[in-house]
C-alpha cells in the first residue's frame, strides 16, 4: 500500500502538471480537492481517466469521483481493492 | 491611438519595448517555457496547466499588464494556426481503439480563444476579449477592432497580440493600445 500511495503522489503530480509541488509536501491524508494543491473540475476528470488508464476501473457514475478523491489514503484503499491492472 | 508597451517573444528570448527581459539556450518551447517562468518569477501554478500556445500568449502578456492596474484593459488576439498544436496532442490521445483515453486537460484547449480567457483570468478582465485565425499578422485589422473599443468607452486600453505557435515554431508580438 506505501508504494502505492508514492506512485500515486508521483503520477498525479506529472498528470495534473503540479510543477511547483513535491512527493514530500503530499500528505495521505490531506485532502486533494480544496486543499493546497489547487486542483480543480478538470483535475477530477484527469483522475477518472488515471484510473482507468492504469488501474483498469472504470467509474460508471463520475460523480463518485468525490468519495474516491478524497485523499491519497482514500485514493490508494479504492484502487487496492478495485484495480483488475 | 497610441502604441505604449510592446512584448515580443521568438527564438526563446523575450523582449519589452526593446529590452531583454530573458533569453534562454533551451532547445525547446516546453523548456524554454518553463525557464522563464522561474527566472521572472511569475508565481502563478496554472501556468503549467496551461497548452503551449496559453503559455505563449500568458507570457507575452504578463510582460506588459503585471505592472499597472488593467482591470479595464480588453483583449484582441490573432494567429494563424489557431490550436492546431493543442488540436494533434488531442488527437493523439484518441487515435487507438484500445488505448483510448481523451484527455480533457488537453481537450479544454483546442479552442485558440483560450488563451485570452486565461489571461483574463490571471489579471481579473471582465472586459470584451476576441480572437481571429488569419492568414497572416493583420496590424490594421486588429487595430480598428480595437479603436472600435476604445471608442466605445468599453474599455480604457486593449491589449493586442499575433500569437502564432505551431510545434517548436512561435511568435507572439504583443502591444497596448490607448485613444
Amino acid at each position: 500500500m506505501e508504494d502505492l500511495k508514492l506512485e500515486l503522489k508521483n503520477k498525479i503530480i506529472e498528470v495534473l502538471n503540479l510543477e511547483d509541488i513535491a512527493v514530500e509536501e503530499i500528505k495521505d491524508t490531506d485532502p486533494l480537492f480544496g486543499g493546497g494543491l489547487g486542483l480543480d473540475s478538470i483535475d477530477a476528470l484527469e483522475l477518472i481517466v488515471l484510473l482507468d488508464k492504469d488501474y483498469g476501473i472504470k467509474l460508471a457514475d463520475p460523480k463518485k469521483g468525490k468519495e474516491i478523491f478524497q485523499s491519497i489514503e482514500v485514493m490508494a484503499k479504492y484502487i487496492e481493492e478495485n484495480r483488475t491492472k | 491611438m497610441k502604441k505604449t508597451d510592446i512584448c515580443t517573444i521568438e527564438n526563446s528570448k523575450i523582449v519589452l519595448n526593446q529590452q531583454t527581459l530573458f533569453e534562454s539556450q533551451a532547445g525547446n518551447f516546453s523548456d524554454f517555457a518553463k525557464e522563464a517562468y522561474k527566472t521572472l518569477e511569475i508565481n502563478y501554478p496554472k501556468f503549467h496547466k496551461m497548452d503551449h500556445l496559453s503559455k505563449l500568449a500568458f507570457l507575452a502578456s504578463e510582460m506588459i499588464l503585471k505592472s499597472n492596474e488593467h482591470s479595464k484593459t480588453a483583449l484582441v488576439f490573432a494567429n494563424k494556426s489557431s490550436s492546431l498544436d493543442t488540436d494533434f496532442k488531442y488527437q493523439e490521445s484518441i487515435n487507438s481503439e484500445e488505448h483510448y483515453f481523451p484527455s480533457p486537460a488537453v481537450f479544454v484547449y483546442t479552442l485558440p480563444n483560450i488563451c485570452v480567457g486565461e489571461i483574463s483570468i490571471r489579471h481579473k478582465l471582465q472586459t470584451e476579449n476576441a480572437f481571429f485565425v488569419l492568414d497572416e499578422f493583420d496590424e490594421e485589422f486588429l487595430n480598428s477592432y480595437a479603436a472600435q473599443i476604445l471608442q466605445s468607452g468599453k474599455a480604457e486600453k486593449v491589449l493586442c497580440g499575433w500569437v502564432e505557435l505551431y510545434q517548436e515554431s512561435y511568435k507572439a508580438f504583443v502591444y497596448l493600445l490607448t485613444l
